[in-house]
Parts: C-alpha cells; sequence; structure tokens
C-alpha cells in the first residue's frame, strides 16, 4: 500500500510538471503528428495499397515519439539534481521505476488518444477496433517500461539525447516488430496470427517490466 | 556514549580510482562535524555513501542504529540532505514540491508541516511561486525546508554554501543554527574553514581518501587550524 502511495505521488508529480510546463507532450504529439502527415502525402503520391503501409507509419509514428518523451523524462529529473532528491527518499528505488515508468506510459497513451484519430483520417482505416485498441495498449507498455529503464541509463552519459535510441531501439525491436504485424493484420481484418503476436507483446511485457524492476537500483546508484 | 553515525572502513573506487582509502569517524548524537578538505578530497563521495546514493566498495556504515547497506530505507528516513544542489523542481512552487516531498516521507498533517516550514524560511510570501523564480538564496531555503521535513535527526550537509553570496550565506548559517529546537546530529562538508568551523562541535581533515585530522573546535582557533590545514592538504589556503 505504502509502495503504491509513493507510485502515486512520482506519477502525480510528472503530471503536475508537465501541466505546468507542457514540454514532453506538445512535443511528442507534434512530432507523431508530423511523422502521420508527411508519410500520409508520401505514400499517397505512390503506393495504391495504404494498408501495406500503414501500421509500420503508424507505430513509426509512435516509437520516435515516445522515445522523445522517454528522453525528457529523466533529463528533468536530472537536471537540478532532483534524481538524487528520489533517491534520498525512503522508498524503494523500484518505487521510484515503477512511478516513472508509469507517468510515461500515461503521457505516450495521452499523445496516443489524439495522434490515433488523426491517423485514422489521414489514412481512411478505422482504428475503433477493440484488438488494435489492446494492441497499441501493449506496445506502449513494454515500450514505456523498457524506456524508462534505458532513459535512466542515457541520462547519465554525455550525449544523452543520442544514446537513448542508440541503446534503446535493438532491445525494443521484437515488440515494435510483434505491434507492427498485430496492427497489420487486423487492419486487413484477419485474426490468423493475430494471438501469436499478442502472446509475444505479453511476454515482452512481463519479461523486460519485471527486468527493468529489477535493474533500476543498480542503474541510479553509483 | 552513543553514536548517532559510525562509518568504519569505508573504500570507494571510481574506475580504477580510490577515491576513500578507509574512512573511520565516529559523531555522537546531537554533534555538529565539519569535514574540510580541497577539491578531490572525498567529501562529496563520502557524503553521498552516507545519503545512500552511492555505495562503498567495503566497510560499514550506521546511522541512528540502522545499517546503511541493510536498511538502507531506515536510514533515509532518519536522514535530511542538504547540498548545493536543491533537489526541487524548478517548474513547481514552493508549495507543491514540499506537499511532494512530505508524501514521500509519509508525513502525517503534511499541509500543516508544510506551512510551518515555509513560515520557518521566511518564505510564506512566495510559497505559491515557481521554485525557478526564486533567488539562489531563497532556493536554498525551500532546500533546508524539504530536507527537515520529515524532521530528521541527522542533517548531511555537502558545501551548502556554495553559489551563495555572504549575506545569503548568513542567512543559511542562522536559518540552520536556528531553524528548529530539535538537536540535530550534522556532517557537513565545506570548502570553508571559518564558516566550517563556526558550525561545529569538531572538525575533521579530508585528504587524499582519508581522515588525516580530527580535533574539538573549543580546541581550534581559526590560524592554528588553518596552518594544520595547510600542513595536511599541502595547500595555501
Amino acid at each position: 500500500m505504502q509502495f503504491m502511495n509513493k507510485v502515486a505521488a512520482i506519477v502525480w508529480k510528472d503530471i503536475l510538471v508537465e501541466m505546468k510546463t507542457k514540454e514532453t507532450f506538445s512535443s511528442m504529439f507534434v512530432f507523431a503528428l508530423l511523422t502521420i502527415v508527411i508519410f500520409n502525402f508520401a505514400f499517397q503520391l505512390r503506393v495504391h495499397e495504404i494498408n501495406l503501409v500503414a501500421p509500420g507509419v503508424l507505430w513509426v509514428a509512435i516509437t520516435f515519439a515516445g522515445v522523445l518523451g522517454l528522453t525528457r523524462s529523466f533529463i528533468r529529473e536530472k537536471d537540478r539534481g532532483c534524481l538524487e532528491g528520489l533517491m534520498l527518499c525512503p522508498v524503494d528505488r523500484a518505487a521510484i521505476y515503477t512511478g516513472k515508468a508509469l507517468g510515461n506510459l500515461i503521457f505516450m497513451l495521452m499523445m496516443e488518444l489524439i495522434a490515433l484519430p488523426l491517423f485514422a483520417v489521414f489514412f481512411n482505416l478505422p482504428i475503433l477496433i477493440p484488438s488494435l485498441l489492446l494492441v497499441t495498449l501493449l506496445g506502449t507498455i513494454g515500450f514505456a517500461g523498457v524506456g524508462t529503464l534505458f532513459s535512466a541509463i542515457a541520462v547519465n552519459t554525455r550525449a544523452r539525447e543520442v544514446m537513448l535510441p542508440i541503446l534503446f531501439f535493438p532491445i525494443v525491436i521484437p515488440v515494435v516488430i510483434a505491434a507492427v504485424k498485430a496492427t497489420g493484420v487486423i487492419l486487413d481484418g484477419g485474426t490468423e496470427d493475430l494471438s501469436n503476436w499478442l502472446n509475444l507483446l505479453v511476454a515482452f511485457d512481463v519479461i523486460f517490466a519485471a527486468i527493468s524492476f529489477l535493474c533500476f537500483e543498480f542503474v541510479v546508484e553509483e | 556514549m552513543s553514536w548517532a553515525i559510525e562509518i568504519s572502513g569505508i573504500t570507494k573506487y571510481y574506475g580504477n580510482n580510490l577515491v576513500l582509502k578507509g574512512i573511520d569517524l565516529q559523531v555522537a548524537e546531537g554533534e555538529k562535524l565539519t569535514v574540510v578538505g580541497p577539491n578531490g578530497a572525498g567529501k562529496t563521495t563520502l557524503l553521498k555513501i552516507l545519503a545512500t546514493i552511492s555505495r562503498p566498495a567495503s566497510g560499514t556504515v550506521t546511522i541512528a542504529g540502522f545499517d546503511l547497506r541493510e536498511q538502507a530505507v531506515h536510514v533515509r528516513r532518519n536522514i535530511g540532505v542538504i547540498s548545493h544542489q536543491t533537489y526541487l523542481y524548478n517548474d513547481l512552487s514552493v508549495l507543491e514540491n514540499l506537499r511532494f516531498f512530505a508524501r514521500m516521507y509519509d508525513v502525517l498533517d503534511a499541509d500543516a508541516r508544510v506551512e510551518d516550514l515555509v513560515q520557518r524560511v521566511g518564505l510564506k510570501h512566495r510559497m505559491h511561486d515557481a521554485v525557478g523564480t526564486l533567488s539562489r538564496g531563497m532556493q536554498q531555503r525551500v532546500c533546508i525546508a524539504r530536507a527537515a521535513i520529515h524532521n530528521p535527526p541527522v542533517l548531511l550537509l555537502d558545501e551548502p554554501d556554495t553559489g551563495l553570496d555572504q549575506q545569503a550565506s548568513e542567512l543559511l548559517r542562522n536559518v540552520l543554527l536556528g531553524f528548529d529546537d530539535q538537536r540535530r546530529t550534522v556532517i557537513m562538508t565545506t570548502h570553508n574553514l571559518e564558516l566550517g568551523l563556526r558550525m561545529c562541535d569538531r572538525v575533521a581533515i579530508l585528504a587524499r581518501g582519508k581522515i588525516r585530522h580530527v580535533e574539538p573546535r573549543e580546541s581550534t582557533g581559526v590560524d592554528g587550524f588553518r596552518r594544520t590545514y595547510d600542513e595536511l592538504t599541502g595547500a595555501q589556503t
């Protein structure tokens, strides 16, 4: 109970900071919007089967916009020594990880809440399909969960904005592949292999969330 | 005598560089110890270990009866840390920052405690302002309130006067010494010999990763201590 109370305090603090600065959400949203618009124009000129490229476009927008948010997540903590301030609090390091990961997940889901309808409009595709929303949720959980750990690692390096995608993308490739494939299957109206990709997403989420939860302490302590 | 802080054989490496070479130190309950030393002596590293932010390579530390390695959460509950970094969120107001930390420390009746602290550090008129809009001295006062929010028996001060002008530094000293009625155990590191001597019961010299000298303040004059410091550190203060 105490653990969750601390997690909630960290999440609320991140939301409060974001409500005042609007730095993370606005940059993520604008990036996702621009990606969708640019790909829409690019592919409408050359591609006749938009269904073939739409899943890739959607997940490129989500992953790259997500990295922007993840980068900000720990830079904000590091700038004034706030991460050390958090580490001084009488809480398990795992509570700090969980709070930051949940905060990142919420910001990414908020961005997707607006980006998905825009994607539907630009690509003329349905998005109000429960299985598609489930894939988006599972993909985002995996992305934010592992991304939070790597954001904490990258923030201690010199070129931290560059280091995060370099370190993080190779690890998160299974999530991106599974999410793109599952989205493709759903947009094609099929169900074949969908459960396999969903299982892969769930397995990745559980395994990597557990690893990140356990490793965070060693990442943030000197 | 009961010790609030017991440090025994602490070593710390950064890469292959041995920064702390076996620190042994005891601080009694309610005692104020100042640790002085030149840049790179290991002062901040020592305080980071005591604050549970950094792990020692070897040695043991007990704070308020709790072992640093085995009972880190209990240790954190018993310490307050003030550094040259404020550990505050610039975009949040003074009140929002303190309320957040009050929640993290499970402070009972948090709103009353926060208001009381804001009053004590003399920032009631700025409590709704974002911390980023305050002067350095004011931010340091909020930092003092943050460190004391859970009423810790032990305070760790890592060069708390860095970046402050003389007036703000004096204010910091007054706020620290007359902050409340609690007789806290304090370890402070500083470059500033005069400030360090004024604020302590005992003073220690840390140089090249080891405690080289410890003596009570009453047996120490500033000039005599300065000579000892120069001899042991090879510095010209």
